[in-house]
């Protein structure tokens, strides 16, 4: 199976990952050789197979809701790219 | 001793001259940081070195041991810790552009547990970005060199960590293994290294790649320092779901070279097409030294789900991977490229410049997997094969105390050998996958050498079978002397 220019295109669009069109060029390519890989798991009959969820389970995990300090608006915003008025900022969503 | 060698010490050693107040731990970091400074241009190990908060640490602790009656065995050992894990106040970057200036403001659970050991950090190890990779090429800053040849790969992605070790530019490291990233550095630098059970450390604070797989651990000179750093991170922490409420045992307590009476596997799969003639000969020879310790060895055990492991694995970690590297958008923290009109053209643009080639390739696979249509054939059906590889183990271990595999099929290939065919780098961690798949504990140990490059020795349990796996490494370390020899780094 070979992932076509315009399927690479939209995976790339649901990631919000933009990309080059070398790089579209060479993930069609590179991305059907790994698929092909995977096609090996057709072989395995999982029909009555549960998947899994958790390799150790653990049921129920529950903590106390205590109230406890957190962290200062200046240390969270400490690494903000853009910053006004105590809020990230963002571009305008809405015109 | 003269104090400039301390750097070359094991941590249970300096720990017995800091205790006796023959060295100061000022007099340990300082021996650290010239060797880093002698060394690090050659291997690049370090990506962030914080000497000023290393030798201020070091004098507090000094101060403390002067009037203390005992110490923990990590007291003012110094420490580099993979760049994976938020170190408050120290910049953490998993090796990526879009986090170049991430400062975290708190620390990562193990690091407040160091903190607490009173444990001197000096500084960051470089990794492959988001720990994904098996060379350590795969930073944006530089690749790391194996200290036992410069223009070969240490392994990845803890590839870091693993060379810092080897080459003594720290007592002991942190690393994170996803699929087998403190292991397989660990054999190629020949150092040892432990991924513990699923769930048995936190993984609070460690940036996540795939949090079904990944697990926090020891990179070390020996078998028994493995053992004190993981009496120092392992045990529940309620910030992590996913860590288990169970005792941790001392680990130390196994540490006896006796192994008569265990009886050990030796799945066939793992001697894998593609594995190296002299690496399956060192191997032999050393599964031959576990038999004449006492050990029942069984040859031909066969676990026929290993081959689909590769497939489940790279399915499963680049799905995880997708959703997880969705937060980086340039809003919070990290790079952010604003050139853009609008919104969504910011987060576009934002992740274009601060991913490198192999982060998208796994972001796009993932996305794949889990897209409409496609959820059923990839995700789905590689959740299944997992189950079937878990059970595989659980059926082995009713019968064998442990598995001994190589830890990887061939010795540290060359820089940029791999680096332009994404499959041939996968299969670099054929052998140590499956145990994350599993949740299972590994150990990766020194088992010789062939034209001076390493091989490691694979010793895999059933869950919460570390110190198991600890006494099989122990014995086998203390009948041999590979984990003495020291690379040259001329």
């Amino acid at each position: 199976m070979k992932l076509s220019y315009e399927q690479v295109r939209h995976i790339a669009w649901l990631a919000r990952l933009g990309l080059s069109e070398e790089e579209v060029e060479k993930f069609s390519l590179q991305l059907s050789n790994i698929l092909e890989n995977f096609e090996i798991l057709k072989q395995v009959d999982t029909a009555n197979v549960p998947p899994a969820t958790h390799t150790i389970p653990l049921q129920n995990v529950f903590r106390k809701d205590e109230v406890a300090e957190s962290y200062s608006q200046p240390e969270i915003l400490s690494n903000a790219p853009k910053q006004e008025e105590d809020c990230f900022k963002v571009q305008a969503i809405l015109e | 001793m003269p104090t400039n060698d301390l750097h070359g010490l094991t941590i249970h050693e300096a720990h017995e001259l800091l205790r006796q107040r023959e060295i100061s731990s000022t007099e340990l970091t300082e021996s650290v940081l010239k060797r880093l400074a002698e060394v690090e241009r050659k291997v690049h190990a370090c990506v962030t070195i914080v000497e000023d908060i290393a030798l201020k640490e070091a004098e507090k602790v000094d101060n403390h041991i002067k009037t203390a009656h005992e110490i923990t065995p990590l007291t003012g050992i110094p420490t580099l810790i993979k760049d994976v894990m938020c170190t408050k106040g120290i910049r953490t970057t998993c090796s990526s552009k879009i986090l170049g200036n991430f400062v975290p403001p708190y620390d990562a659970t193990v690091i407040e547990k160091l903190k607490a050991q009173k444990a001197v950090i000096v500084g960051k190890t470089n990794m492959d970005e988001f720990a994904m990779g098996s060379s350590t090429e795969h930073s944006a800053f530089f690749a790391t060199h194996n200290p036992w040849d410069l223009s070969r790969v240490p392994g990845g992605s803890s590839g870091g960590s693993a060379a810092a070790v080897a080459a003594d530019e720290t007592l002991y490291a942190l690393g994170s293994d996803t699929g087998g990233s403190v292991r397989q550095p660990a054999a190629l630098c020949s150092v040892v290294g432990l991924k513990p059970t699923y769930g048995r450390v936190s993984r609070f604070g460690l940036i996540a790649f795939a949090s079904s797989l990944d697990q926090i651990g020891p990179l070390t000179k020996d078998v028994t320092d493995c053992a004190l750093v993981m009496n120092a991170i392992a045990g529940y922490d309620s910030r992590d779901s996913t860590s288990v409420p169970y005792p941790v045992p001392d680990y130390t307590r196994q540490l006896i070279p006796d192994i008569k009476g265990l009886k050990i596997g030796i799945p066939r799969e793992y001697f894998v097409e593609g594995m190296q003639d002299q690496v399956r000969a060192a191997l032999e020879a050393a599964i031959g030294k576990l038999h004449e310790l006492g050990a029942e060895i069984v040859w031909e055990v066969s676990l026929p789900h290993t081959k689909y492991a590769l497939a489940v694995y790279y399915i499963l970690a680049p799905s995880e991977a997708s959703a997880n590297l969705a937060r980086y958008d340039g809003v919070k923290y990290g790079f952010s490229d604003r050139d853009a009109s609008n919104v969504i053209e910011t987060t576009e643009k934002t992740r274009q410049s601060g991913f490198g080639a192999e982060v998208k390739r796994r972001i796009m696979l993932g996305t794949y997997a889990l897209s409409a249509g496609y959820y059923d054939a990839y995700y789905q059906k590689a959740q299944k094969v997992r189950t079937l590889i878990k059970q595989e183990f659980d059926q082995a271990f009713e019968k064998y105390d442990a598995l001994v595999t190589p830890t990887s099929p061939v010795v540290p290939f060359k820089l940029g050998e791999k680096l332009e065919d994404p499959m041939q780098m996968y299969l670099s961690d054929i052998c140590t996958m499956p145990m994350n798949i599993a949740g299972i504990p590994a150990i990766s140990i020194p088992a010789g050498f062939v034209d001076n490059l390493p091989i490691g020795m694979q010793i895999v349990g059933k869950p919460f079978s570390e110190e198991t796996l600890l006494r099989v490494a122990f014995a086998y370390e203390q009948a041999t002397d590979w984990h003495k020899r020291k690379p040259a780094l001329s």
